[in-house]
């Protein structure tokens, strides 16, 4: 007969093969989706670029090289690749101010949805959410048809005879960051909403009751409070920011190359698959280093204080 | 018990509130007018909805009156926010800043205030010290007990020495012993601290253990204003009777007035006196209210101001409550407490008379 602590051991077995077997699907879907192909493209970001397009299976470092460096034609000296730092800082720049104006917009939208009444609370955040029914090239298109000369914001300010001359907003800096704070929006203000709700506001009357200003329960209550809020709807907005394709193309007039359309180059007409394997890496580091800094830094600095 | 000086810290005149519009307005305070003295323990009691809550709000500045004035020392602070008043509130539900430690919860207001640090520090050690609590300043507060909690939240409304402390039901969360234990430690911190504290609960036994004075409220209305003595002896209404302790009820005829006591006929017949409320001078029938406790039983005969049957005794240790049924059909509890010794011969379905002594009645004004 076994014993009881046999008993205790099988069951235990038992339970530890279980739960392989159970999540079993997951991790099938997980390698897949998303471990396998980020393999795959991180090998062939160590091969050489077939003739017309595909890799030949040699390894060569050179991909890796012309990231950031260029080989001179004629006498095959490396120099720092210009052109590619500028689209990577010009990404990075990119990125960064939409997240700051998404920020600056969703956190009083959030704010302001979480303050209603309960009924009317779900209402708001079903007209957040609208907008992604839409497809993206969609929307990109729409916001283009309110900016463009022809388009509504002109028409008014014609009319109104502010201006004698169509402003171009179009195919600027400034149209790009419209269509992007448009349409990462709803990204930050639904992590922060959900921040916000879950705050007690008993607290805020509470920083009212011991002097704090309007500004200063911001400040001092509410802010560290619905942090990771905003952390969250950051990295949400940061991320594709980096490598929106569409928006700058359209309402940027694919004047200026962002980094998604460098990828995407090296994978069409450029038929350099090892090097947009490269540079795709590169810009999942940058990601990485650059969320792992700020989480660390708002952790400090929030919640963790004291 | 020190000599209250008769200055008022707190005067509310004529506030009323209106919460909603149109069809579905509520009026959670109707012209309601109170004095609150200086260093006074002032409790607001009632049941929920009654609207002392509401009051609370108002004069904390998280709510603004419909109409009225709210006088501190003399000036409106009704229309002031809540950081612009020198109040402070403990919360029922403490509000404790999660993100800060207790020690950080405390200085807050000072902080706020823009004190300097080594003032903070100073103060805060001070106030960890009055709560005793010096040990966990550096916990977070979802670290402490709920008890621990209360003296926080205590300690952060006085750190900042507010002229008033408004105090919105915060011992119901507590179990009963630590509910007893806190009563007189709020007892000892207004003492100690010389503040004016405006109490709220729906705790009657609270409320008499605590208060200096006592406000009843109901239905956006304070019915009746004074000690817990005066409130428990001379209720002036049905409802503040009923709300506060045990209360028999009779019908009887007023016979008489002479120096502010009335002398009014039981339905028996017999004769008794009985206090009337301040400025009341009725006729005809009447309403009287007598304690249990204040109400004695005898032997039925000619001497008892009423005779009854006695329908059930129910034994509580220290006390005995005989459940009559009056001649009249009324029913009326005696409450008699216990001492050792042989039982006096009264029993279930026995006649007993019921003796209402000079000072037990009191007139209601409904």
């Amino acid at each position: 007969m076994a014993t009881a602590e046999e008993v205790a051991k099988a069951a235990e077995r038992r339970d530890v093969r279980d739960r392989w077997l159970l999540s079993a699907p997951a991790l099938l879907v997980i390698f897949l989706a998303a471990t396998g192909p980020l393999l795959i493209v991180l090998v062939y970001s160590f091969l050489t670029p077939g003739a017309y397009g595909d890799v030949k299976w040699q390894f060569s470092p050179e991909s890796w090289i012309s990231v950031f460096m260029e080989r001179d034609i004629f006498d095959d000296t490396l120099s720092i690749a210009g052109a590619h730092v500028t689209i990577f800082l010009r990404s990075i720049k990119l990125a960064v101010v939409t997240t700051i104006a998404t920020l600056a917009l969703g956190f009083p939208t959030a704010y302001f949805m979480a303050t209603r009444s309960e009924k009317t609370r779900d209402l708001w955040l079903f007209l957040i959410t609208i907008p992604f029914w839409t497809n993206l090239l969609i929307r990109t298109f729409a916001v283009l048809q309110i900016i463009r000369n022809e388009g509504i914001i002109n028409t008014i300010l014609l009319k109104l005879g502010l201006v004698s001359a169509p402003v171009q907003i179009l195919f600027t800096d400034t149209a790009i960051l419209i269509g992007m704070a448009y349409v990462y929006l709803p990204l930050m203000v639904l992590p922060i909403y959900a921040s916000m709700e879950k705050l007690d506001f008993r607290l805020v009357e509470a920083g009212y009751d011991l002097y704090a200003t309007r500004f200063k329960v911001l400040r001092k209550i509410i802010f560290p409070l619905v942090k990771p809020g905003v952390i969250a709807g950051s990295i949400l907005v940061f991320i594709p920011a980096l490598g929106a394709y569409v928006t700058p193309v359209v309402l940027g007039g694919g004047k200026n190359m962002m980094l998604s359309n460098l990828i995407e180059l090296q994978f069409g007409q450029g038929r350099n698959w090892p090097l947009g394997s490269a540079l795709s890496i590169t810009v999942m580091i940058i990601v990485m280093v650059a969320l792992l800094a700020y989480v660390r830094n708002a952790g400090k600095s929030g919640v963790r204080h004291g | 018990m020190p000599d209250k000086p008769d200055r008022n810290a707190i005067e509310v005149v004529n506030v009323s509130k209106i919460f909603g519009s149109g069809e579905g307005q509520v009026a959670a305070l109707d012209t309601v007018s109170v004095s609150i003295r200086e260093n006074e323990f002032f409790t607001l009691l009632g049941p929920s909805g009654c609207g002392k809550t509401t009051l609370l709000r108002l004069i904390a500045g998280f709510d603004f009156p419909t109409a009225g004035e709210i006088l501190l020392y003399g000036q409106d602070i009704a229309p002031l926010p809540p950081f612009k008043r020198p109040v402070n509130t403990v919360f029922q539900s403490y509000a404790l800043f999660p993100h800060m430690t207790v020690a950080d919860n405390i200085g807050f207001g000072l902080e706020m205030l823009g004190k300097p640090k080594d003032q903070i520090k100073a103060r805060v050690a001070e106030m960890l010290k009055l709560v005793k609590m010096e040990a966990l300043a550096g916990r977070r507060t979802s670290q402490i007990s709920g008890g621990q909690q209360q003296r926080v939240a205590l300690a952060r409304a006085l750190a900042p020495q507010p002229k008033v402390l408004l105090l919105d039901e915060p011992l119901s969360a507590l179990d009963y012993k630590l509910r007893k234990e806190m009563q007189i430690e709020l007892k000892r911190l207004q003492h100690e601290t010389g503040i004016t504290f405006i109490f709220v609960t729906h705790d009657q036994e609270e409320a008499l253990t605590m208060s200096d004075r006592i406000a009843v409220m109901s239905s956006g209305k304070i019915l009746q204003v004074g000690s817990p003595r005066d409130i428990y002896d001379r209720p002036a209404e049905r409802f503040v009777a009923d709300f506060i302790g045990e209360s028999n009820f009779l019908k009887a005829d007023m016979v008489g007035v002479s120096g502010g006591r009335a002398t009014v006929k039981l339905s028996s017949g017999v004769e008794i006196p009985a206090t009337l409320p301040e400025g009341f001078n009725p006729n005809g029938k009447v309403t009287i209210v007598v304690r249990p406790e204040h109400a004695q039983l005898s032997a039925a005969g000619p001497a008892a101001s009423l005779s009854g049957t006695v329908e059930n005794i129910v034994y509580l240790g220290t006390d005995t409550h005989f459940h009559l049924r009056l001649a009249g059909g009324e029913a009326f509890i005696v409450r008699r407490q216990n001492s050792r010794g042989a039982s006096d011969g009264i029993v279930q379905g026995g006649q007993v008379g019921l003796l209402i002594g000079n000072d037990a009645a009191q007139v209601l004004k409904d």
